[in-house]
């Protein structure tokens, strides 16, 4: 039986984020996730945009928590080393509806404390983002919005978190929690039972379902489905800025976005669906985001995709951010509503929700010694030739490239997989270090990789997933 | 770091640089190398462990590693140097910046071949709609996993594409205990060559499905399922007639793409239709001291293809190299009627010797007559029992011709009748 003074439902963005703001404190904190890695449902799947509130509902919670939030990412970058590029955002107006609600955005901008997010004529904006449609009669311009690299950023919480003490456990779903006396006992889940006295539940697109074995859910959450396109590094059209659709109150609509990895992120749709585990394309849809992303950059080329997938964001109904310390069931946390804003918003909702704790009376001591920095993998293929031949000095592996297409060597994925929360499948060695992200999709260092992951972890190649509980790559 | 100087550095130790290695020691080049990012030599021949290789070099049927071994053989006697597991990172000018456990190797040549090969076109590329369940493959992959491996991929397999590849996968998956439920194939006709479809598919009651598609992928973990669906003459799915057939695994045989990731970095000029360097009669590139042959150059249908230009390939590159490449004035030699592109894309009109034109026709077709024109005048032409797509057909022309062109040159095909 594992013993925790802190349980974390969910390793998404929210509960890492936690995770790392408790390891601050003399507590036992574990987290678990019914995946094989961090990174949750929505997180990994998602734009990657840390965007200023200026499209939020004005007032509401979501806007303040996020509205602090926004200015704690660079830190957290800087100490975690996670990639972010400073883009700034783009909405072109395209009609003459987009024009009429133009000065009722920033209006909501300005209410919102967002008060560089300006208006800009057709010619400044064509001159600061010569692909987008000559059509245009003018467009949005939000300096602070960046993309940050949406898998790193998790990965990097855990591993920081993992080094100060907080405890993971994957592939661990919980299926039930037990309440004695109006309190939280332990949670049952498949990895045998946690012991705790707090359970937060951060499970995102599935915490309706935790939420309901408390007693404590009056509502429900189902996936806001986004499907998205991937260009590759070699497509000739590039935004410089994050290109985005006129908000409507339901979504930021399509966008075009330059990551942190030189690819194009195009998408996402949103649409409402009943099932939590329908993550498919679908031709309509992909069909929807190539219509409109040309309608703003007429150039893009489709041609270039090197992948398509689908974001599930949760939508909680009744809308809205909602961060319960329950009575009935004392010691239990529900978190929900925390939609697409969730990796921005990470950071400060980690501290509210501890706040809110404290007023509930937990008690927290401050840890002595606790790490704030930590260093990625270092990247093989971003060095001068004087560091390669360094690197590979240092490590030979360095000078092996397993993958061509993004030039990753073996010394990365072995890092990768022996670092805290490690990848222990190809999806998660691709997440940490771009092994099979690029145009051949892992067609050549597939094989290799699944050999590495068996050998590092002393496991048969037939018992490597891609992901999941039973993604096998092998004939299992 | 290490600094090599030769006079010819290849890129690639599969049947194109070992042929233009060995050429270009023979041709008298000093110091031939190869740079081969493998631990062993052979490239993809390694893999393709069938027979059919050589019928037209060697008069004999060898399997890919025998036919591998005869080239390796030939370089090692020529005194060609191989460095194994050494990757090509970036073209600078007249210098390759090499990876390897030793460290950083700088290649400083005379000249360059570049014989990357190809890689596969993937499930992404034909934005095929669905979840992504563990289970698809290309075709390539697969074979890899399965003949240099020895893994076991899957049980119940449908396959996408007839090119050659899957066919003969279609075959090893059989061979290997899996059940290949079905190849599918979106054109009317077949991708990859007749000779496969016969040995591969009919000989194994392996259905084909001409004018289909996949249009729909389940599998929460591993695939459980395809959709697959009858396509009109505009290749749009006819979606009432899909029916979904169970399966955990997914083969693609959809396509090849020469890799030319190194040839970018070198800012080499790349045709949009081949996806390869242009070039001219010599195999040259834009830049004049870089030459480009097999798959990365065009794919080919047949590795004696592969060689032959291969060994062209690197006797100019020694040629070069040593000062002794003549040049002279370069025409345009562009697909016309029915082809779909010309390999090479110039000609020098130096008339030094006789020229071979690659190309490939659009669809299939009988009685067609193939023909190369200058200015509507006729200068070679060729009647073709039967053509294909998955065919490469050559036109040669003769010393006189080349050395009398003063313009670009076209050739276009007519079919007799069209078997679409």
């Amino acid at each position: 039986m594992h013993k925790a003074d802190i349980l974390i439902i969910g390793a998404g963005a929210v509960g890492t984020a936690l995770a790392r703001e408790f390891s601050k404190f003399k507590v036992k904190v574990i987290v678990c996730d019914k995946n094989d890695d961090v990174g949750g449902d929505a997180s990994k799947s998602c734009s990657g945009l840390t965007s200023t509130s200026a499209t939020m509902p004005v007032g509401t919670l979501e806007c303040k928590i996020r509205t602090i939030s926004h200015t704690m990412v660079d830190v957290l970058c800087r100490d975690l080393d996670i990639p972010i590029i400073h883009c700034g955002s783009i909405a072109p107006v395209l009609t003459d509806d987009q024009m009429e609600q133009v000065p009722k955005l920033i209006d909501r901008a300005w209410q919102n404390g967002v008060w560089d997010y300006e208006f800009m004529p057709r010619e400044e904006i064509l001159e600061m983002e010569p692909t987008l449609n000559p059509e245009i009669k003018g467009g949005i311009y939000s300096p602070r919005d960046s993309q940050i690299n949406q898998f790193l950023m998790v990965v990097a919480e855990a591993e920081n978190a993992a080094e100060n003490g907080v405890e993971f456990l994957l592939d661990c779903a919980v299926t039930g929690i037990d309440t004695k006396d109006g309190r939280i006992q332990r949670v049952i889940t498949t990895k045998g039972e946690i012991e705790a006295k707090w359970v937060i539940n951060a499970a995102g697109l599935y915490c309706d379902d935790i939420a309901k074995m408390v007693d404590e859910c009056d509502f429900s959450v189902h996936p806001r489905k986004g499907e998205f396109f991937v260009l590759g590094h070699d497509t000739p059209v590039k935004v410089k800025h994050i290109i985005s659709s006129v908000p409507t109150p339901k979504t930021r609509g399509v966008l075009v976005i330059p990551t942190t990895d030189d690819n194009l992120l195009v998408g996402p749709t949103a649409d409402d669906v009943e099932d939590k585990n329908d993550k498919k394309t679908t031709r309509e849809g992909l069909e929807e985001v190539r219509t409109k992303a040309l309608e703003m950059v007429p150039g893009l080329r489709f041609e270039d995709t090197i992948t398509q997938f689908v974001g599930a964001r949760p939508a909680r109904v009744p809308e809205g951010y909602n961060i319960l310390v329950s009575e009935k069931a004392k010691g239990y946390v529900g978190i929900s509503g925390i939609r697409s804003t969730g990796l921005t918003a990470s950071m400060a909702l980690a501290k509210y929700v501890i706040h809110e704790m404290k007023a509930a009376g937990l008690e927290l001591e401050r840890k002595v010694g606790w790490i704030r920095t930590r260093r990625g993998i270092v990247k093989f293929s971003d060095k001068s030739d004087a560091e390669k031949d360094a690197l590979i000095a240092s490590d030979p592996r360095y000078g092996k490239i397993v993958c061509r297409c993004e030039q990753i060597t073996e010394a990365e994925i072995v890092q990768a997989i022996h670092r805290p929360v490690g990848a222990r499948t190809l999806d998660a060695v691709k997440r940490r270090v771009r092994a099979g992200m690029g145009r051949c999709q892992s067609g050549f260092c597939g094989p290799q990789v699944i050999g590495i992951i068996a050998r590092e972890l002393g496991i048969s190649e037939y018992e490597v997933r891609k992901r999941g509980v039973a993604a096998y790559m092998l004939d299992h | 770091m290490k600094t090599i100087d030769c006079d010819v550095a290849v890129v690639g130790a599969g049947p194109a640089g070992l042929a233009a290695a060995e050429a270009a020691k023979s041709t008298g080049a000093g110091k031939v190398i190869i740079i081969e990012r493998d631990i062993r030599a052979g490239g993809i021949l390694q893999q393709g462990i069938h027979p059919g290789f050589g019928l037209q070099i060697f008069g004999e049927e060898l399997t890919g590693p025998e036919y591998a071994e005869r080239y390796m053989k030939q370089a090692d006697s020529a005194g060609v140097e191989l460095l194994l597991g050494t990757t090509a990172l970036e073209l600078r000018d007249r210098e390759l910046v090499c990876a390897g456990t030793e460290g950083l190797l700088h290649v400083r040549f005379g000249a360059l071949v570049l014989a990357m090969g190809c890689r596969e076109r993937t499930r992404a590329n034909l934005v095929i709609p669905g979840s992504r369940p563990s289970g698809i493959y290309t075709a390539g992959t697969a074979q890899k996993l399965i003949n240099i491996y020895g893994d076991k991929i899957g049980k119940e397999v449908v396959i996408l594409g007839s090119g050659d590849i899957g066919m003969i996968m279609a075959r090893r998956l059989t061979l290997e205990g899996a059940h290949v439920k079905a190849v599918v194939e979106l054109l009317p006709f077949l991708a990859g060559l007749t000779r496969n479809k016969v040995q591969c598919l009919d000989d194994f009651g392996i259905p084909l499905l001409l004018s289909h598609t996949v249009v729909d992928i389940e599998g929460v973990d591993r695939l459980t399922s395809v959709t697959v669906c009858p396509v009109d003459e505009k290749r749009r799915p006819v979606l009432d007639k899909q029916e979904k057939i169970p399966c955990d695994t997914l083969l693609l045989s959809v396509g090849l793409i020469p890799e030319n990731e190194l040839s970018r970095t070198g800012k080499i000029e790349l045709s949009p239709v081949t996806r390869g360097a242009v070039v001219n009669q010599y195999k040259q590139t834009s830049n004049p001291a870089v030459f480009a042959c097999g798959n990365v150059l065009h794919v080919n249908d047949l590795v004696d293809h592969v060689s032959r230009e291969s060994a062209e390939a690197g006797r100019n590159a020694a040629l070069y190299a040593a000062g002794k490449l003549p040049s002279a004035a370069a025409y345009a030699a562009v697909p016309g009627n029915g082809i779909r592109y010309v390999c090479p894309q110039k000609v020098v009109a130096d008339g030094n010797e006789e020229v071979t034109l690659y190309f490939r026709t659009m669809i299939p077709g009988r009685r067609t007559v193939i023909r190369c024109t200058a200015n509507g005048k006729e200068l070679v032409s060729r009647k073709c029992v039967r053509t294909s797509p998955g065919t490469m057909e050559k036109l040669v022309l003769s010393k006189e011709t080349v050395a009398s062109l003063n313009g670009p040159i076209e050739v276009s095909c007519e079919h007799g009748e069209v078997l679409a």
